[in-house]
């Protein structure tokens, strides 16, 4: 694959930048699980810890009025995006600063100011939404990306959205997480073929599979893929392959995966990645830990102003049903 | 009188008039750009108009293109989809009921998700079960949508251009034995509001309820009627949801009788919903209140089936005179 001449070009702080954005997303969801045994995060969650080198190498293939679409998975998907963190914990803490007023929750986070379409709640729903999108989005030069698990990729959405944006070339960009586990079943056991990425071959549509924890691969697969999409070359679809540190939801200790599995991938954390990446091109150890505290400071300040944050006052909320 | 218009030629007068109205209205589905504009001929020529990236031919592929047609609609299109049989909603379901009509309250209103499915719905086409159900019911108690029924070719025209106006997602359906329908046509551009229901037959007896094909079918029975003494009012509800209550209870409140008339069945529909809601705000005005659905059960193919199911003219003003009490010479 060839790189894109930006890669080169771009400012020589921006990997740390994206490191402090992964950081800032691994903050995020270590403040939720902790915040989610506390009783101040209701329902359930599903946590991305793991795989946050994907949407930050996606995002950072992106322009300004370019859209994503995110899962139930989606905290990282917002974060990469540009969703202001302190908006973001609001809404899960269920409070009215939150970025959907409270309404929404962590599974169907909207942010269309920052190019979200949303995050949804029916696996294989983002890539619908992403599809519709491109179409809009075709017009104007823009791009649109969706997230989806490896589990969406034996929905229906998947098969028919694939096929009907290569027919009509619309500017997407299809990412696959494939964290080898939907929900609580291994990928392989319930996926013919087993080979997510060659599912794109038989819609004449470029594939690739990418380590999804190096966040240097997802950036340069993404520009391509951004870049044919953006140029008229239709839709591309990237598997990255990952891993997350939790189980599925709140509700799940994720028993059932190997020791020896998880130790593997635990060896192979995005971050630690990045970070013995950084050093090695010569960025001081002070530089990063100026990061890392930047983003501690960052993500606690979030907190405690989401925890100080008013609920929603159903006399006051003055919903109305439909738009006029 | 204006000159006559089919009720098919204003679908597409509709569509034809907002896309020359609207840049960002576009318009696609499974054959509708095809030659003779899908399988009922509604929209021939409007792709040769508009161009392919406006108007365009999809795979067989509801999910995507429900899907899509929601996406592109957050992204700033007002998309216009033809499912063609209602009866295929249930492969757009998601789109529709977790994702379209969800989004203006979930987003806290940051965006609304200007959408118009149309489908062709009802029976007596000797369809079948699977391709002759009215859909509405099944998207009653989904906050957020809009349902349209249109009942003549008029009524048509100026609620499909309210409905593309309309900046949430609406449900547009169209009977199909009303596509052959010659009518009136509406002023020249005419905009119907959605939500408005209207007084089709003034009369003073009893109320008649209904939307679609089930209108025109109310009307026959009335004048069925008045030539027995029994002075029916029809009301056309036009949208059925949100439903106007203000003009079917102001009516009660003259007639004190009403029954509504709903081509599908009584469980769960829309005109049972509709008289609980009457009972609920009208008790007071009320002599009688009944309705007049299907059986409970799929509606079946042949001929003499079908016809026995479906409540028509001839079932309505029977059903008045049952329940008046008028015996019939």
């Amino acid at each position: 694959m060839t790189v894109d001449a930006a890669v080169d070009t771009e400012a020589p702080t921006a990997y740390l930048d994206r490191y402090g954005r992964m950081l800032l997303i691994r903050r995020f969801e270590t403040e939720m699980q902790r915040l989610f045994l506390k009783g101040e995060v209701h329902g359930t969650t599903h946590l991305c810890a793991g795989q946050e080198a994907v949407p930050v190498g996606v995002c950072s293939a992106l322009e300004p009025g370019d859209w994503l679409a995110g899962t139930y998975r989606g905290h990282g998907h917002a974060l990469a995006k540009g969703t202001d963190p302190d908006a973001l914990i609001a809404e899960m803490l269920g409070r009215a600063t939150g970025v959907c007023g409270g309404r929404a929750g962590s599974m169907n986070v909207i942010d269309v100011e920052h190019g979200l379409v949303g995050c949804f709640g029916i696996v294989g729903g983002s890539i619908a939404a992403a599809t519709g999108a491109a179409l809009a989005a075709k017009r104007e030069g823009r791009v649109a990306v969706a997230m989806f698990g490896d589990g969406a990729t034996n929905q229906g959405y998947f098969h028919e959205c694939m096929n009907f944006a290569k027919v009509f070339s619309l500017p997407a960009v299809f990412v696959c997480e494939n964290n080898f586990y939907g929900e609580f079943t291994p990928m392989a056991s319930v996926t013919a073929g087993q080979d997510i990425a060659a599912r794109a071959g038989v819609f004449g549509i470029p594939a690739s599979v990418v380590d999804g924890n190096d966040v240097w691969a997802v950036r340069e697969a993404a520009l391509e893929a951004v870049q044919r999409a953006r140029s008229g070359g239709g839709p591309t679809l990237l598997e990255c392959q990952t891993y997350r540190h939790y189980g599925h939801s709140k509700s799940d200790p994720a028993p059932y995966r190997p020791p020896d599995e998880v130790e593997r991938w635990l060896a192979r954390d995005p971050l630690t990645i990045a970070r013995t990446r950084l050093l090695e091109s010569g960025v001081a150890e002070a530089e990063l830990a100026e990061v890392e505290d930047a983003t501690r400071a960052r993500m606690d300040r979030a907190v405690e102003a989401a925890l100080a944050a008013p609920y929603p006052d159903p006399a006051t909320d003055g919903a109305t049903e439909f738009a006029s | 009188m204006s000159a006559a218009l089919e009720f098919r030629a204003a679908i597409r007068e509709a569509i034809i008039e907002e896309m020359e109205r609207d840049e960002s209205v576009v318009f696609f589905g499974e054959d509708v750009a095809a030659e003779q504009g899908g399988v009922f001929a509604v929209t021939p020529g409007v792709q040769e108009r508009f161009g392919a990236e406006r108007v365009f031919d999809t795979p067989i592929s509801e999910l995507a293109l429900s899907g899509a047609a929601f996406g592109a609609a957050v992204g700033g299109l007002r998309p216009i989809i033809e499912i063609m049989f209602g009866d295929f909603m249930g492969l757009a379901m998601d789109s529709l009921v977790n994702q379209s009509s969800k989004y203006w309250y979930l987003s806290n209103e940051q965006r609304s998700v200007p959408l118009v499915v149309r489908s062709a719905v009802g029976g007596g086409g000797r369809f079948g079960a699977i391709h002759s159900q009215t859909h509405a019911t099944w998207f009653q108690g989904v906050p957020g949508l809009k349902i349209v029924f249109p009942s003549s070719p008029a009524e048509a025209k100026g609620l499909l251009k309210g409905a593309i106006r309309d900046d949430n997602p609406v449900i547009f359906l169209e009977h199909k034995r009303l596509y052959s329908v010659k009518a009136p046509a509406p002023a020249a551009g005419e905009v119907l509001p959605l939500g408005k229901a209207r007084i089709a037959r003034a009369g003073k007896d009893v109320t008649i309820v209904s939307a679609g094909k089930g209108v025109p079918d109310a009307l026959e029975a009335a004048e069925q009627l008045a030539v027995e003494g029994v002075d029916a009012e029809v009301i056309d509800l036009r949208t059925l949801r949100p439903v106007d209550l203000d003009t079917v209870l102001e009516s009660v409140a003259r007639t004190n009788r009403v029954l509504a008339v709903e081509e599908g069945p009584a469980t769960g529909g829309w005109a049972s919903g509709l008289l609980g809601r009457i009972a609920e705000h009208g008790l007071h005005d009320l002599d009688d209140v009944w309705l007049l659905a299907t059986d409970e059960l799929p509606i079946p193919y042949s001929p003499t089936l079908e016809d026995a199911f479906i409540p028509g003219a001839g079932a309505i003003a029977t059903s008045v005179r049952e329940r008046a009490g008028i015996a019939v010479g």
